[in-house]
């Protein structure tokens, strides 16, 4: 029986009333919203609640443990500051879809069962699509559908996995999974997607820069967060995820250094965050999922912060592509500064919040002892600070002059934006609070981020980075944007369903008439034609045989009379004018032989 | 004549640029009296990481830049 108010219900429920309220009520309804929601989280105590049960499966809303905690924290404070950065955009759908796509991701985030959390899973992509569409575009439109298809796509996949894993073990709980069995490698493959895996992460980058000034912000923390959350509880310690992360925390940053839409660098950054996060999922030792862990919630904050501010700038000229904004920091310089604290956090300076759970993944690689992912992370992290650190922060405020003068964004915003500042460098200075409700405790780990050796080598990596980016950018050689779009891998989608539509519509769709012409048109009509009088047909086919392979060595006057004779069996040839039956008649006659063949059957 | 702001003036940036350099220059000397807490041998070696910093940043951009740029830039409007 349900005890508790399960805490993705105050969201979902939330959201459709959003509605019904009007002016300042609705802006104060909405902030009240994730607070409430909250609150009843606080109260709710650890164990599994709201319990149903459903056939022969018991469905688990609400499964309280240190684990999902940490992630239902930081999913009510996101959407906290989400709400408010965005409380004077006045659009009743983004609010909707905002928030019921965050009460979806907390419900997966607490759901105890495969059931359920394959339905938050589902409906979760249906809230980011509708996020997605509120920007109104047509870039964002086609983007939309771009990514539904994708995530309905992994949807399935995740459904065949769970099938097969319940079919396979008789039971539907969601814990420690592991890949044994088929069943659980397509919920793998399943939680990938949502992860940004390589090759099945374009979806990210395509539609996450399309969404609006601020769905950008609220698709950015949840989705592939949530499937970080999952990643972690059914699959920790598992070895593939240790490759899959690096992998994924370094290929995009190749991109992130020659895309043009700011937006999209960030995208790309964040997919390379989340790789060090799948890493420490792989590496599964209780350092590496406590890293992962804090990780994750440092970076919602961070990332969130500098979609906010990219976002204000979006909001404030309209426009996002590097090349047309820069010397932003003249009239915007409280945007300036929140971004700069947002790519300081990012890049992981000592004293900021990615320094304090980058370097617990760091070194639970270290630990482990596999020196080619810890160098490979190495890679990502100064590519990283490279290619957004500095990268957004320096062409959006400083660079070229682009002569665009404007103002700060409304206050709400710089409220929001401030807030989640003041929480990245909070985390970073006294990372204390963030590891007290991390999974597993931390006291025992002999691990102190702030030894002078770990600090050292971070501003050493971090220093020398931005001394190339200098020296690069000086010299020339640093890539200059350019208007231009770069193709990932949804060009194979993108392109590809265009070359399979092409194919359907012009040699399948040939094919296929000409097979309809001959099986329904030809055959049947000189069928149809040859019973009128098959013997007069026999004849006059034999006639024309014999004048075909004989006329040589006949003479003339015999020719032209063979020939007066086929003309004259042609003329004489009953009705060569073919009528039709209705498709009625010929549904009637089938019906009559149905019934006697029925009738023969029965009477047999 | 429009109003001068902080990086107008040539000497802000320079000031900005002798910080950057000057920071480097002073953790390669901190580097050298600062105890290494190492797992891997190579973590021991003076300045690997800024060396290594430095390394990865510019193989990243000669690859993102000279590589895969020729390779994957459309124009704007390749897929309308």
């Amino acid at each position: 029986m349900i005890n508790v108010i399960p805490p993705a219900l105050i969201f979902i429920v939330g959201a459709f009333l959003v509605p019904l309220f009007r002016g300042k009520a609705k802006s104060i309804y909405l902030l009240l919203l994730p607070v409430i929601s909250f609150i009843n989280l606080i109260y709710i105590s650890y164990g599994t609640h709201g319990v149903i049960n459903f056939l022969d499966y018991q469905i688990i809303f609400c499964r309280i443990d240190r684990l999902s905690l940490v992630f239902g924290y930081i999913f009510h404070i996101i959407a906290f500051l989400t709400i408010l950065y965005g409380i004077n955009m006045k659009n009743d759908n983004e609010y909707m879809a905002g928030i019921f796509y965050a009460g979806c991701a907390i419900g997966v985030t607490f759901s105890g069962d495969l059931i359920s959390l394959f339905c938050f899973w589902e409906m979760m992509t249906v809230g980011s699509v509708l996020l997605i569409w509120a920007r109104k575009t047509r870039k964002s439109i086609e983007a939309g559908f771009r990514y539904a298809l994708v995530h309905f796509f992994g949807g399935v996949i995740l459904l065949v996995g769970i099938i097969l894993y319940s079919y396979e073990n008789g039971s539907i709980k969601f814990g420690d999974i592991g890949l044994e069995g088929v069943g659980s490698y397509f919920i793998f493959f399943g939680f990938g997607v949502n992860c940004a895996w390589p090759f099945i992460h374009s979806w990210l980058t395509d539609a996450y820069p399309e969404s609006t000034v601020m769905g950008t912000v609220f698709l950015s923390a949840f989705t592939t967060k949530s499937a970080v959350y999952v990643l972690a509880r059914a699959f920790p310690g598992t070895e593939a995820l240790i490759w899959i992360g690096a992998t994924m925390a370094v290929f995009p940053i190749f991109y992130a250094i020659i895309e043009n839409d700011l937006r999209r660098v960030l995208s790309y950054s964040l997919i390379s965050h989340v790789g060090f996060m799948v890493v420490g999922i792989g590496i599964g030792t209780e350092l590496s999922i406590n890293g992962t862990t804090a990780y994750a919630f440092a970076h919602i904050l961070y990332k969130s912060l500098l979609f906010m501010t990219m976002g204000a700038v979006l909001y404030q000229t309209g426009k996002i592509n590097a090349t047309d904004i820069g010397g932003l920091y003249k009239t915007m310089p409280l945007t300036c500064i929140f971004c700069i604290v947002g790519a300081a956090s990012l890049s992981a300076f000592p004293l900021f919040s990615g320094f304090i759970c980058e370097s617990m993944v760091v070194s639970s690689v270290a630990k482990s002892h596999m020196s080619g992912i810890l160098l490979t992370l190495l890679i990502a992290s100064s590519g990283g600070f490279l290619s957004a650190g500095i990268k957004v922060p320096f062409f959006a405020f400083f660079s070229q002059d682009s002569g665009i003068r404007t103002n700060e964004p409304p206050l709400n915003m710089l409220i929001a934006m401030g807030i989640t500042a003041v929480l990245c460098i909070y985390i970073g200075c006294c990372p204390g609070t963030l590891y007290s409700i991390l999974p597993f405790p931390v006291e025992y780990v002999p691990y102190v981020p702030y030894t002078m050796s770990h600090v050292m080598s971070q501003l050493q990596l971090l220093l020398f980075s931005a001394l190339a980016f200098t020296l690069l950018f000086l010299s020339g050689i640093y890539p200059a944007e350019i208007r231009a779009i770069n193709v990932d891998a949804d060009w194979f989608y993108r392109k590809g369903a265009a070359g399979f539509l092409w194919l359907l519509n012009n040699p399948l769709a040939w094919f296929g008439n000409q097979v309809k012409t001959a099986f329904f048109e030809t055959i049947p009509q000189s069928l149809i034609w040859f019973c009128k009088s098959p013997l007069m047909a026999i004849n006059m086919a034999a006639t024309r045989m014999m004048l075909f392979t004989f006329e040589e060595s006949f003479t003339i006057k015999k020719v032209v009379k063979i020939r007066k004779r086929i003309v004259k069996a042609r003329n004489a040839y009953p009705g060569d004018v073919i009528i039709y039956q209705y498709v009625g008649t010929t549904v009637l006659w089938v019906m009559g032989f149905l019934l006697g063949y029925t009738l023969i059957f029965i009477y047999r | 004549m429009s109003k001068k702001y902080l990086f107008d003036k040539p000497r802000n940036v320079k000031i900005l640029l002798m910080l950057l350099f000057g920071g480097c220059l002073v953790l390669i000397i901190i580097n050298f009296f600062v105890h290494k807490h190492a797992h891997f041998s190579w973590e021991e070696w003076s300045g690997f990481y800024a060396a290594y910093g430095f390394v990865a940043c510019v193989g990243l951009v000669l690859a993102a830049n000279f590589i895969l740029r020729k390779v994957v830039k459309r124009s704007e409007d390749y897929y309308d």
